[in-house]
This record gives C-alpha cells, sequence and structure tokens, in this order.
C-alpha cells in the first residue's frame, strides 16, 4: 500500500518505465540482429543495463521536487511503520490525544482570561479605583468621593461609578425580572464602547430626577424585542416606570463588570451631596480609564495627593475621608485576580500531563527503535545517512503527533464545552472561552513541538553510529544504553505524576477541611430563594404586608417545617451587605472603634429556620413590630469584640446613620458564615424587618427548612406566594446546599481537574513502569534462563524483576517528592487548613502510586518467573 | 553508495562532459534515448560507452533545465519511443560547453606536456 502520488507524478513515473522499456528492447533488437537468440539477447541486455530500480531512482531525482518527493516517501514509510505496529500506534497516538487536547482546552480557557487583552479599545488604561476600609481591605467608594475625583483628578479620559440593579419588566408577555446596571453617564465612554443602535447616555440626563432612559443590550433585543431597530425612542415599563430606550448595544460588547447586565439606566444620584445619604453609602464600583501616557502609577501618586489634600470644595464625611488613600489597579487584574492562582495552577497541572504524555511516548518509540534495530541497520548498509535515518524517525514521530493533535482538537472540543459546564460561576469572561485562531495555533504549535520532542531521543539512539557494526552482532550489547534510558524516562514519569498527584492530594485534603467548617447553621433540608415585590402598589405598608401573607401561606404547605425570610442570605455570593454599628458604651467619639456589621433585617422565626444557635438572651419574635422598642440580635464575634466576657444583653447600639434611633441588644447568636466558608467576618446585627426603617428591602430572601426533600418543594412554594400575588418575580432558587457547593465552586474546578490530570498521570506512569519492566523481561529472557539453570527459585526471578520496578518508582518518588515540595508552592492560595507539606496528602500519595506501581510490575515479573530455562538455553 | 560496475573497457566519462556529449549528438536531430547512447559509442570508435544508469538522469536534467524537449513517436519497429529535441537554449549551452570543453582539453594537453608549452613560447 503506497501514498497515492499526483496525477502528474503518476504519468512521469509511467512514461520512465516505457521509455527504459523501450531502450531494452531496442538493444535486445540489435543483439538479435547481430545473431544472438532472443534468450542470449535479453540476459546480456540486462546485464549491461545494470539495476533498473536504481537507474530510475537516480533519474527521478532530476525531475525536481525531491524533497517533496523524499518527505512523500518518509510519510508513506512512516504511516507503513505504524500500521505494521497497530497497537503501539493506538497507544501513542491515544496518549498525545490526551495531552494536546488536554493542554489545549485549558489553553482555551486561561487564554482569554489571563492572556488576551479585555475586549475593550483602550483595555489596558481601564482601572478600577476602590476607598481604603479601616482594616485596610477594599472598600467600594462612595459618590462623594467620584465628584471629587471627576472634578480634581486629571488623569483620566473618564471616570464612571456603577452598582447593580433589578429591575422587573412588565408590559409585554409575563413580568420578568432582569440583571442590570445602574451607572453614570460616562460608563460606556469609560469603556469606549458606543451603542450601535441610537445614542449613548448623555451627561445632561444624569441628573437627580432625571429623565427615565434605558441602554439595552443585544441579547435583550434580539430575545424581547425581536431585534426591532424602532425600539429606539420606544418606551418600556420597569418597576411599573416609563423608560424611554435610547441605544442598543453592539452583539459583541462584553460588559465584563457585570456579565449578565442585560440593561443600563443612569444612576441619578443627588450631586448637591446631602450628609447621611446614599451619595455617602460605600455601596459603588468606579471605574476609569486613564489618559494616553499616564501610567496607573502616576495616577495613583495622582489619587493619593487628592485624597490628602481635602478642600473646603467638598466636605467629607468621618467615614469618608479618604485618609488612608485610594487603590487602583488595572481592570483585568481586577477582574482575573480572584481566579488567576487557580487558572495558573491548572495550567502547570496540565502542561506535567502533557510532559508526562511526551515521556511515556518517547519510551514507547524507544522501545520500538530496540524492535526495530534491525531494518536500521539495514537501511544503513544500504547507503541511508545518519541524518536520513534521523529525518526518518522524526517524520516518523510528527506524524504521531499529528493524528495524535488531530484526534487531541476533538479531545478539546469536548473539553472546552465540559470545562465551561463546570467553570465556577465567577470565572470571567467564561464566554469567551472557545477554540479560535490563537487556541488552533496553540494546538498546531505544542503539536509539533510533541512531535520533535518525543522523536529526538529515540531518533538520536537509533541511528548511533554502531549501526554499521551492528549486522554482525546481536541487538543484545547496544541494548545497555537504550535501557538505562528508557529507565530514566520512567523515573522522570513517576516523578511528575507524585508532583500532580500531591497537588491535588493536597486541594482534596482542602476540600474535605473546607466542608468540615461549621458555617453556624444546619444546611440540610434547606430551600432558599428571592422573593421581589416591584411596581408603585407596593409602599412600605403594602410591601409588609406582601411578604407577611407569602410567609404565612408557604408555612401553611405541607411538607414545610418552618419559613422565614431575611435580606441577607448566608453563602449566596451576594455583595455583603453591612452597617456602621456604633455602641452607646463606645464614648469616645472615634468612629474607628465602630466597625461595620453584617445587617440583616429578619421576619421572626429565622434563627429558629435556619437553626442559629441561641448564646444568651432571648430571639426575636413577633412581639417586635413596628411599634415595639427596638431589638437587636447580634453576633457571639461582635459581642466578644466589643464586650470581651460582660454581658451584652441590654446595652444600646445606633445601626447606621448617626441620626438614627437606638436599639437594645436582647439576645446573642452563633457565628455564620455569610460570604463563604473560608471568610470569617462574622460580625452580624440582626432586626426584624418590620423594625428596620432605614428603607424597605424590596427583595428579601425566603428560607424554608423542608421535612425531606428541599428542592421538591419549589414549586408548590412558588405557587402559594403567587397565590397572594401573582406578579412578584421568584428568582434564584437553590437547596442549601448547592449554594454550599457553589461557594467553593472555585476550589472545587480546580480539584476536579487535578484529580482527572493526577489519575492521568498515574495510568501513563504506571504503562511506563509496564513497558519498561516487560522489555527488559524480554531482553534478559536468556539470562533468566540461566539463573534459574544455575539454581535461582522462581521466588528469587520475581524478586529480581520486583526489585527492578520499585527501585524505579522509588528513585521517581523521591525525585518527585522534591518537586512536590517546590510545586506546593504554587497552588498555596488554593489550600485551605491544611500545610501544604501536610503528610497524610504525601504519604497517601505515596502509597497509591506505589501501589499501582506493584500492579504494573506484577505482570511482567510473573512472565519473568515462568520462563522456562530448558527452552530459552535451547534457543540460544 | 558504491556502484562501480565493471566496464573495463570503457573510459570513464569526465564529470558535465556527459552533458556536453549528449547535446552534440542531438546537434544532428531529433534521437530516443538507446540510439543516443549508441552514436556515441559509434562516434567514439567504441570507446565511450555510456552507462544508461548515467544517460537518463542527464536526459531528464538536461529536460528539466530546457536544454532538450521530448515527445513519444513510433519508431520503425512500431514501438513507443521518447525521442529528444535540441532547443534553442540547448543550442547556446552546447555553445557555451563546447568552447568551455576545448578551453578545457587545451589547458589539460598543455600541462601534460609542459615542455613542449615552453619551446613553443
Amino acid at each position: 500500500m503506497r501514498l497515492r502520488l499526483s496525477p502528474w507524478r503518476r504519468q512521469r513515473e509511467e512514461e520512465l518505465d516505457e521509455e527504459l522499456r523501450s531502450h531494452l528492447e531496442m538493444a535486445v533488437q540489435d543483439r538479435i540482429e547481430r545473431g544472438e537468440t532472443r534468450e542470449e539477447a535479453e540476459a546480456a541486455v540486462r546485464r549491461e543495463f545494470g539495476n533498473v530500480g536504481l537507474i530510475k531512482e537516480v533519474t527521478r531525482q532530476m525531475w525536481g521536487g525531491m524533497w517533496i518527493e523524499q518527505l512523500l516517501q518518509d510519510l508513506r514509510y512512516g504511516l507503513r511503520s505504524l500500521r505494521r505496529a497497530p497497537g503501539f500506534t493506538i497507544v501513542a497516538v491515544l496518549t498525545l490525544a490526551l495531552g494536546i487536547g488536554a493542554s489545549t482546552t485549558i489553553f482555551s480557557a486561561v487564554n482569554p482570561i489571563l492572556f488576551e487583552p479585555l475586549p475593550y479599545p483602550y483595555a489596558d488604561r481601564i482601572t478600577m479605583i476602590w476607598d481604603f476600609a479601616g482594616d485596610s481591605s477594599r472598600l467600594y467608594p462612595t459618590f462623594g468621593t467620584y465628584r471629587e475625583l471627576v472634578e480634581r483628578s486629571h488623569s483620566f479620559d473618564a471616570i464612571a461609578v456603577m452598582k447593580p440593579w433589578q429591575p422587573t419588566m412588565t408590559g409585554r408577555a409575563e413580568p420578568e425580572r432582569l440583571d442590570g446596571q445602574r451607572v453614570s453617564a460616562s460608563y460606556f465612554q469609560v469603556l469606549g464602547v458606543p451603542p450601535v443602535l441610537g445614542r449613548d447616555f448623555d451627561p445632561s440626563d444624569d441628573q437627580f430626577n432625571g429623565p427615565k432612559v434605558a441602554i439595552i443590550s443585544d441579547g435583550l433585543w434580539r430575545r424581547r424585542f425581536g431585534s426591532d431597530a424602532k425600539i429606539v425612542g420606544q418606551q418600556i415599563t420597569l418597576d411599573a416606570n416609563p423608560y424611554t430606550v435610547i441605544g442598543v448595544m453592539p452583539s459583541g460588547f462584553e460588559n465584563l463588570l457585570a456579565s449578565s447586565a442585560q440593561l443600563w439606566t443612569l444612576l441619578q444620584y443627588d450631586k448637591s451631596l446631602p450628609p447621611e445619604s446614599r451619595e455617602w453609602g460605600h455601596h459603588l464600583r468606579m471605574v476609569g480609564r486613564l489618559r494616553s501616557g499616564v501610567g496607573t502609577d502616576q495616577a495613583e501618586r495622582e489619587l493619593n495627593v487628592i485624597a490628602r489634600t481635602p478642600v473646603q470644595e467638598f466636605s467629607r464625611p468621618p467615614h469618608a475621608t479618604l485618609e488612608r488613600g485610594l487603590i487602583i489597579n488595572s481592570l483585568q487584574d481586577d477582574l482575573t485576580s480572584g481566579v488567576k492562582p487557580a487558572l495558573l495552577a491548572i495550567l502547570g497541572a496540565v502542561l506535567l500531563v502533557l510532559l508526562i504524555a511526551c515521556v511515556n511516548v518517547t519510551n514507547l518509540l524507544m522501545a520500538r527503535g530496540a524492535q526495530r534495530r534491525g531494518e536500521f541497520v539495514m537501511r544503513a548498509a544500504l547507503g541511508a545517512t545518519r541524518a536520513r535515518l534521523i529525518r526518518q524517525l522524526l517524520t516518523e514521530s510528527l506524524l504521531l503527533a499529528i493524528i495524535g493533535g488531530v484526534l487531541g482538537m476533538v479531545v478539546a472540543a469536548f473539553g472546552v464545552s465540559a470545562l465551561v459546564a463546570l467553570s465556577p460561576p465567577g470565572l470571567p469572561r467564561a464566554s469567551a472561552i472557545g477554540v479560535d485562531g490563537t487556541v488552533f495555533a496553540f494546538a498546531f504549535g505544542i503539536t509539533t513541538l510533541v512531535g520533535l520532542l518525543v522523536g529526538l531521543i529515540p531518533a538520536l539512539h537509533a541511528s548511533r553510529s554502531d549501526l554499521h557494526t551492528g549486522l554482525q552482532q546481536s541487538s543484545r550489547r547496544t541494548a545497555g544504553g537504550q535501557q538505562l534510558t528508557r529507565r530514566m524516562l520512567v523515573v522522570a514519569e513517576v516523578a511528575l505524576a507524585l508532583v500532580l498527584l500531591v497537588s491535588a492530594g493536597l486541594l482534596l485534603r482542602s476540600m474535605q477541611r473546607l466542608f468540615a467548617v461549621d458555617p453556624g447553621f444546619d444546611t440540610s433540608h434547606l430551600l432558599t430563594m428571592q422573593v421581589q415585590t416591584s411596581g408603585h402598589r407596593f409602599n412600605e405598608d403594602t410591601t409588609h404586608l406582601f411578604f407577611a401573607q407569602s410567609l404565612e401561606a408557604v408555612r401553611q404547605l405541607p411538607g414545610v417545617t418552618s419559613a422565614a425570610f431575611t435580606s441577607q442570605l448566608p453563602l449566596s455570593g451576594d455583595m455583603e451587605d453591612g452597617y456602621g454599628v456604633h455602641f452607646e458604651s463606645n464614648t469616645t467619639g472615634n468612629p474607628e472603634a465602630d466597625n461595620a456589621a453584617l445587617r440583616y433585617a429578619v421576619s421572626p422565626g429565622y434563627f429558629e429556620t435556619m437553626a442559629i444557635p441561641l448564646r444568651r438572651g432571648r430571639l426575636l419574635n413577633a412581639h417586635d413590630g413596628a411599634d415595639a422598642p427596638l431589638a437587636v440580635v447580634i453576633s457571639e464575634s461582635l459581642a466578644k469584640s466589643k464586650f470581651l466576657d460582660q454581658d451584652p444583653i441590654g446595652q444600646r447600639l445606633r445601626i447606621g446613620p448617626s441620626d438614627g434611633p437606638l436599639g437594645t441588644v436582647v439576645g446573642v447568636v452563633g457565628n455564620v458564615k455569610q460570604t463563604s466558608l473560608v471568610v470569617s467576618q462574622s460580625d452580624a446585627v440582626y432586626i426584624t424587618t418590620m423594625q428596620w426603617r432605614l428603607f424597605v428591602d424590596k427583595a428579601l430572601w425566603l428560607v424554608v427548612r423542608a421535612r425531606s426533600d428541599a428542592a421538591a418543594l419549589a414549586p408548590a412554594i412558588r405557587q402559594s406566594i403567587w397565590s397572594v400575588d401573582k406578579d412578584q418575580p421568584i428568582v434564584r432558587v437553590a437547596t442549601m446546599e448547592d449554594l454550599l457547593a457553589a461557594s467553593a465552586a472555585e476550589r472545587r474546578f480546580a480539584l476536579i481537574l487535578f484529580e482527572a490530570f493526577g489519575l492521568v498521570a498515574l495510568v501513563l506512569a504506571a504503562t511506563g513502569i509496564y513497558g519498561v519492566l516487560s522489555g527488559s523481561v524480554t531482553e534478559r529472557t536468556r539470562e533468566i534462563g540461566v539463573r534459574l539453570a544455575l539454581g535461582a527459585s522462581r521466588g528469587n526471578i520475581l524478586a529480581l524483576v520486583f526489585r527492578q520496578g520499585m527501585t524505579l518508582t522509588g528513585l521517581g518518588v523521591v525525585l518527585g517528592l522534591c518537586g512536590a515540595v517546590v510545586a506546593s508552592q504554587a497552588i498555596i492560595t488554593l489550600l485551605y487548613g491544611v500545610s501544604r507539606l501536610d503528610p497524610i496528602a504525601y504519604l497517601g500519595v505515596i502509597s497509591l502510586l506505589v501501589g499501582v506501581s506493584v500492579i504494573a510490575c506484577w505482570v511482567p515479573a510473573w512472565r519473568a518467573a515462568r520462563v522456562d530455562p530448558s527452552i530459552t538455553l535451547r534457543a540460544e | 553508495m558504491p556502484k562501480k560496475l565493471p566496464y573495463q573497457n570503457k573510459i570513464e566519462l569526465l564529470q558535465g562532459t556527459l552533458d556536453l556529449l549528449i547535446l552534440q549528438t542531438l546537434q544532428w536531430g531529433p534521437h530516443h534515448g538507446y540510439g543516443i547512447s549508441q552514436l556515441i559509442r559509434t562516434n567514439s570508435g567504441q570507446v565511450l560507452q555510456v552507462d544508461t544508469g548515467s544517460l537518463y538522469p542527464a536526459l531528464h536534467r538536461l529536460e528539466r533545465q530546457k536544454a532538450i524537449t521530448s515527445e513519444w513517436k513510433i519508431s520503425e519497429n512500431k514501438q513507443q519511443v521518447k525521442v529528444y529535441r535540441l532547443t534553442a537554449t540547448g543550442k547556446k549551452q552546447l555553445a557555451t560547453e563546447r568552447s568551455r570543453w576545448e578551453q578545457l582539453s587545451e589547458a589539460i594537453a598543455r600541462a601534460l606536456n609542459p615542455h613542449k608549452k615552453e619551446s613553443e613560447a
């Protein structure tokens, strides 16, 4: 079977045949005319003519395009040799496909997030600006600070502020709650992407009580408005208010600052900055685009000068003095800093897998090279130069890599969708993950690299200069160097696998530790969902009434043990809702002592439903109504930090603005993990929704304790709330266990990938050990026969092979341990509650690896022990 | 590659001279490969015997250089034969190679008989 030639080439081949045949025939004719018989003539001519094949070969070389010819020949030869060893080819190709596919998949995710610039025209100049909190952590800036920076800073082309907005759209089809953003007019200017239809926000619109205008996303425009260009200028109803649609964003626009946002309206805050107003609340995100030529450092210096030198014009309240300066960092860092360590660790892990795959295939090629020694010797004897042989072997390994690479792209295509499905919700630019040109180039690049890498050592080995003397000798003498190289490769493979497995082990231990953390409440059989009121008909009283009636309806449902509302839900992943808490006992007047605490406006029964334990005093109950004295329950950590061992019951405190009412501590409850199991911030104040008078929470979380299956209750609960008012959106339905899992999603993501890669590495290392040992047993059959003949027992032989295999494993483990200690440094930010030198993880992995290698040693050892000395010795 | 075939009665052709001989032979009209080899042998008084392993690569090389072209014809024996013909380029090449060869052989002759050259001078 040969590779098909081009028609042109085939014709030339036929013509050459014909030409030479006619030459022979004419020569024969001449001789016959001179009186020879046909037989004599033919024999003589053939003798004179020489080697026809050779003549054709040298003549063909004159045709040009010889390198193509030789390449085709190499390819043809390579394909034939791969077909001749299907077992080897399949294993090698699959190994490479796995390595290349996995690397390409991970690269396709890492590239848009970490390496590619963000999809904005001036991506490198877009920066986030943060305030500093008392404890030096980042704090959301206030609108007041934004106004001051807009007026005083000269480092930016534009600065914008934004906050989440979740309006309910009615009027067309069924009511739908949308995710959106309230932004200052300069928002799209900062990002550098204007609407594709209609116009951008105008600064004159961004006034207190200004016109209600909205810009919608391409997705919303297509989904809800049938891509109708006439939507611009029309009105839509959001939260029962008419909004004029003024623009539609382009389809390629990625809103990285709130990736689920589908529409935008203006912030329209009061520029006169009244004190104690929302304009001074730390709740906005600020983003700016640096002027061309202004560096981040330069901008930060300027902002800090502004922060340190207050001016009369912009008076600052005590909680927004900017005395610690401002933080500025690039949008890309801001978005990716959370996932960067995990992504880099995963990228590192997958490259290790690729490396192991390469080592494995190198090893296979070495073994195959040893089997094909006779063939190489023959080719060398026929005049093939060393360079030609190396080229032939590299062509073969490249061929393997390319087949592996093509299959790898198939693996990657599946891998990418699996990865996106698996990706944690916090992963930025998840929509940009996919196989694009860059990814393709990457795959092609590593395929080529892998092809050359895996082929080089075997090619150099196989083409060694002693080939010319090889014909006379059996291959046994030269096999020594081969075996040494192959063993070193196996040691490397075991070491690399150990590095990966230790990392996976440490992550697994972290996950165990993490889920052993007590969240402060009972997460089982708990269903959660967000219930919202929307529209004009809801004032303060009707909102309370709606929630109270809904709660009553839900409590009536069979299967519901208890139910309650809360303004913020632990582990929901939402932005923390915190307020400054001032205790009357703090007479220093120093606002620094009034730390922020999480604010929970809850319905009575919340603690019982969540099973948050009471430590002192009493829980909130139905008597803590609108007209009753303000009753506050505080968390244990807050009680401890303010009152040490004193009894906090009866202490008086104020939540929020300094002109707010004073409340009384009536109870202390256990600490609850709000943000995630890892974050230990747990200072909290609880107050009933009826007594929380700063504003009315229009969206509350419903928590329902079920008798058995919580998720199954969801439809019934929805129906019972809609029986109170059918127009109210109910969103984000999830069991607390789902939320718990989601809160650790990034770690889980890293863990799953590390486990998968570790498993692949383990299998590859085991096949490596197996391959080398079986090769060695085959080569040493005679030696084993002699040993047996000289009286060695089967057990001795078994031990001999085992010792060989375990020496390799042992060496690999020792080297791998050194590597793992270094590598664990790279995943240290992903660890929780375990040391990077955690002995259980290390010992567990070592025993796993040793166990697997024992299995891998077993088959060759058993085969060695069954060698029949009488047969092997006779065969010599 | 070691390829020494036993043609004792034959003078090995100098590198490059085969091209010259082929072009020269074709000057008298188109010929097929066998004919060319026979003509070279006859014209050299049975001294120069062209090895087919050199002849065909040379023909194909010259064809690629466009010094000669080829076409298929039917011979007197009703046989398909590939016939080569000199091109304009080939004629020019023949002229230059011929003068080069004459210079060379003159130079070699002089080098082989230095005394003769001195006495002439």
